[in-house]
């Protein structure tokens, strides 16, 4: 096992290093940097205030030297400055973690805790009328786009309660809590949901067929034992692949629903600094969004381990 | 030798003054709430040319003078004293002086003196030891030799040569006097004036935050306790946010005409009103190599235009045609219609002028059996894409095949500067409605932002001569002159003058949205909240 972890770090460290060489020059290939960005705006290029300009952000060094210099301070927690407010770039990024770091999770709760309880009951219930609305809702739910979806909250607030769920970066009451986090959650937890639902559901269908689930009924288990401890525990290995998938892919639906909702967190900011070229932002931003997606594989083999003995031992 | 133009503006104010006495008290105290548009890149209005930077920051600063914020129409007859106490001209108008106000403190404490003008000027004019990262109105002071100080409290600008229109330039939202003692890098982050309202917070894609300034020189101003605008990139979450009470305004001349008709329908107790923005659309073409070097083929473009049809889809009607100078009622400089008439391409009948275009396009070897085919390249955001879709298939009835080229926003001016496109659509703003501002920033031989480098050595000397002309009568059609002239050498054909709209809720009071500039009229030192 302690071998396993190891090879998987390491393989994790190697990933992390060709990923900042992509993010780095993939960056730099899009045409146009934050120096014609800023002038652009004024509408005229004065070459010499340019040029003062990009030796002073230090876009007119050599790309490999640019490159080692934010490797560099990286490595020392030195994330650079944003050419656009010209804040260090991990004050501007920081407080922009948590938030949508609560969204995330809470999108991840609400996919798991409603796509795995319905995958079940639709998978008990195969071909009844509670199946296909199951599965009828599920489909909405993969069709739905999040940021249409964002949109039909926002206008169904206005309608009903005559208020917008605007972002509230201290929110006193519970009420305000959940207008804050847990609407746009929702928004962009549904689609995973969604997933999620299909996948348990044919997970279990698939495990309920299996002869070790007739013998358990034949000893005399109770249904709920049988679905929940007996086929479950089987079923849950393809959910738990899904889920982080869907983790990695939060950020796609975060973007947007961050945007809509207009909360200020991570994913907007990206969007905004990719407008600008504000690369110090955007390759440091990628390289955390980067990590996390790492991570999130991590544990989930991590999981695997603890959930599927066999996968420990063949290690 | 006091202007007597102060004195006639004097006069207005007083009868204003009577006008907002009658509207009713105003009420002290309140968060003005506002969404904004977007980010705006920095903090510091002399280095943007965005009014996204100038509407929040408007407010911290004053002027040395500045257009009258509850007149809707800016003209030289709406300028009125701000920093400055009075200003005169010398008899040779070459000098223009400034007596300044005393006892006026900066946001940090520290006195204002005539040394912050002269440093401002300065720096504007690139005299100075410290350098903006951008200058983008730099060529705005280009007669102006020399700025000097008189004691703490009289500043003069020099001039090359008379030009009447300096007055007008100062008195644009984008002319605030910056502090001697900050640095221009801590005034993009943390701006310091003399305004109505202090800097507390601008926080990147989130919002901006202002407080009132206690020690505000004009006593009993301002009424607000401060301005919030909270950033909402996504125009549907803004509008709806207005809607359901959040914010007392919307993002001023921001709202497009449809969008106004769901905000009429939703908030039906909304003010709105739509008024024009000095932003022209219009056509720039490549006239340095063909088939836009046939100046047959300009003028068949010019003709093609159908301007109502543009003003009828996307404003439903709402926008002005004209042509350089914003026609009236809201332009002070815009040609007469019947003038305008007169022009190729402007008369009403539009198949006779397509016919006459057909004609050019045949005599340059084009016809039902031979198009012309180039691309439309223009920016990749809906103002600018919407109408060239319009113009591509209005050019069709021309025997030419367009296609649609669209550019990002950051590849958008270095295409433009390199001469890399056929026919471009574009959009130019005027923050001041005065032909200074507009003929030599657009259309002067070597001009940075002349995009089609139109250069016409005649038309440069009735610049000059427009620009020192003291007469107001006689500058105007002299203006108009170079107006026709411009559009019949086909410099840069204007299809028209876009108008936006702007709401707010009932009880905010003091509002007067410009309707000849979208950049000169957000000081809100005069707003309050009537609840």
């Amino acid at each position: 096992m302690f071998a396993y972890i190891v090879r998987r770090l390491a393989l994790m460290l190697v990933t992390l290093v060709g990923i900042s060489i992509v993010i780095f020059f993939l960056l730099r290939i899009v045409p146009g940097n934050i120096v014609d960005i800023l002038f652009d705006a004024a509408g005229f290029v004065d070459p010499a205030d340019k040029a003062n300009l990009e030796r002073e952000l230090g876009i007119d060094q050599p790309l490999v030297l640019q490159y080692l210099h934010w490797i560099w301070g990286l490595l020392q927690g030195d994330l650079g400055y944003s050419y656009v407010s010209e804040k260090p770039a991990l004050q501007e990024i920081l407080p922009r973690i948590p938030i949508t770091a609560r969204l995330a999770a809470l999108a991840l709760l609400f996919s798991a805790s409603i796509g795995i309880p319905l995958g079940v009951i639709s998978a008990v219930h195969q071909g009844t009328k509670l199946d296909y609305i199951l599965r009828v809702v599920s489909l909405s739910g993969l069709s739905l786009p999040s940021f249409w979806l964002g949109l039909l909250i926002l206008m169904a607030s206005v309608s009903l309660f005559g208020n917008i769920p605007i972002f509230n970066p201290n929110p006193k009451t519970l009420g305000e809590m959940f207008t804050t986090y847990c609407l746009p959650s929702m928004a962009v937890g549904f689609r995973s949901a969604a997933l999620t639902m299909r996948i348990t559901r044919s997970s279990m269908l698939e495990i309920l067929r299996q002869d070790y689930i007739r013998t358990a009924r034949a000893k005399g288990a109770s249904e709920a034992s049988v679905n929940f401890h007996h086929a479950l525990k089987n079923a849950i290995l393809p959910v738990i692949t899904v889920v982080g998938i869907e983790a990695a892919f939060l950020i796609g639906g975060l973007i947007v629903t961050e945007t809509v909702f207009n909360i200020p967190g991570v994913a907007r900011f990206l969007v905004e600094a990719i407008r600008w070229r504000d690369y110090p932002i955007v390759q440091n931003l990628v390289m955390l969004i980067a990590v996390v997606v790492v991570f999130a594989n991590f544990t989930v083999d991590m999981l695997y381990a603890v959930v599927d003995p066999r996968i420990r031992y063949a290690d | 030798m006091r202007n007597v133009r102060a004195l006639a503006a004097a006069g207005v104010f007083v009868l204003a003054a009577g006008t907002v006495a009658l509207a009713g008290e105003p009420k002290q105290g309140g968060i003005f709430r506002i969404y904004h548009r977007d980010s705006p890149g920095s903090a510091s209005i002399h280095e943007e040319a965005t009014y996204s930077t100038n509407i929040p920051f408007m407010p911290v600063f004053n002027n040395l003078v500045v257009y009258k914020q509850d007149v809707a129409q800016n003209s030289m007859d709406s300028i009125v004293p701000d920093l400055a106490e009075s200003w005169a001209w010398s008899g040779d108008k070459k000098t223009l002086t400034f007596k300044l106000r005393q006892g006026v403190k900066w946001h940090d404490g520290k006195p204002f003196t005539s040394a912050d003008v002269k440093c401002t000027f300065d720096m504007l004019m690139g005299k100075s030891p410290q350098k903006f990262r951008k200058n983008p109105r730099k060529s705005w002071y280009d007669q102006v030799a020399d700025v000097t100080v008189s004691g703490d409290y009289e500043a003069s600008f020099n001039l090359k040569r008379p030009q009447p229109a300096l007055l007008a330039l100062l008195a644009s939202g984008y002319t605030p006097i910056y502090p001697c003692h900050v640095s221009p890098a801590e005034m993009r982050s943390h701006p310091i004036g003399t305004g109505p309202f202090k800097f507390v917070e601008f926080k990147t894609n989130e919002s901006i935050k202002l407080t009132r300034n206690p020690d505000y020189f004009k006593k009993g101003l301002p009424h607000l306790d401060g301005i919030e605008f909270t950033i909402i990139p996504n125009r549907s979450t803004a509008i709806l946010a207005f809607v359901a009470g959040n914010f007392d305004m919307t993002f001023p001349t921001e709202v497009s005409i449809p969008l106004l008709k769901d905000v009429k329908t939703q908030a039906p107790n909304a003010v709105c009103v739509v008024e024009p923005t000095n932003v022209s659309t219009n056509i720039i073409v490549n006239s340095s190599s063909p088939p836009f070097d046939n100046l047959d083929i300009r003028r068949a473009l010019a003709l093609a235009l159908d301007r109502k049809a543009f003003v009828s889809i996307l404003f439903e009607g709402q926008a002005d045609i004209g042509g350089t100078m914003l026609p009236a009622p809201g332009g002070v400089w815009g040609m007469p219609k019947e003038m305008l008439e007169t022009i190729p391409g402007y008369g009403p009948d539009v198949n006779a002028n397509r016919e006459e275009a057909r004609k050019l396009m045949q005599k340059a070897g084009y016809g039902p059996d031979k198009h012309l085919a180039v691309k439309v390249s223009t920016r990749n955001i809906p103002v600018y894409r919407d109408p060239a879709v319009i113009l591509i298939d209005q050019l069709k009835t021309i025997y030419v095949d367009a296609d649609l080229e669209v550019v990002e926003t950051a590849n958008w001016f270095s295409k433009v500067a390199r001469k890399d496109y056929a026919l471009g659509l574009n959009l130019t703003g005027n923050s001041v409605d005065d032909p200074d501002q507009s003929f030599y920033e657009n259309y002067s031989c070597g001009s940075e932002r002349n995009y089609t480098n139109y250069c016409n050595k005649d038309v440069e000397k009735l610049f000059d001569e427009q620009s020192m002309e003291t007469d107001v009568t006689k500058r105007k059609k002299l203006v108009w002159e170079i107006d026709k002239k411009l559009q019949e050498d086909v410099a840069r054909p204007i299809i028209f003058h876009s108008r936006m709209g702007t709401c707010w809720q009932p009880y905010v009071k003091g509002v007067t949205i410009m309707v000849n500039s979208s950049y000169n009229g957000y000081r809100y030192e005069d707003v309050w909240l009537d609840k």
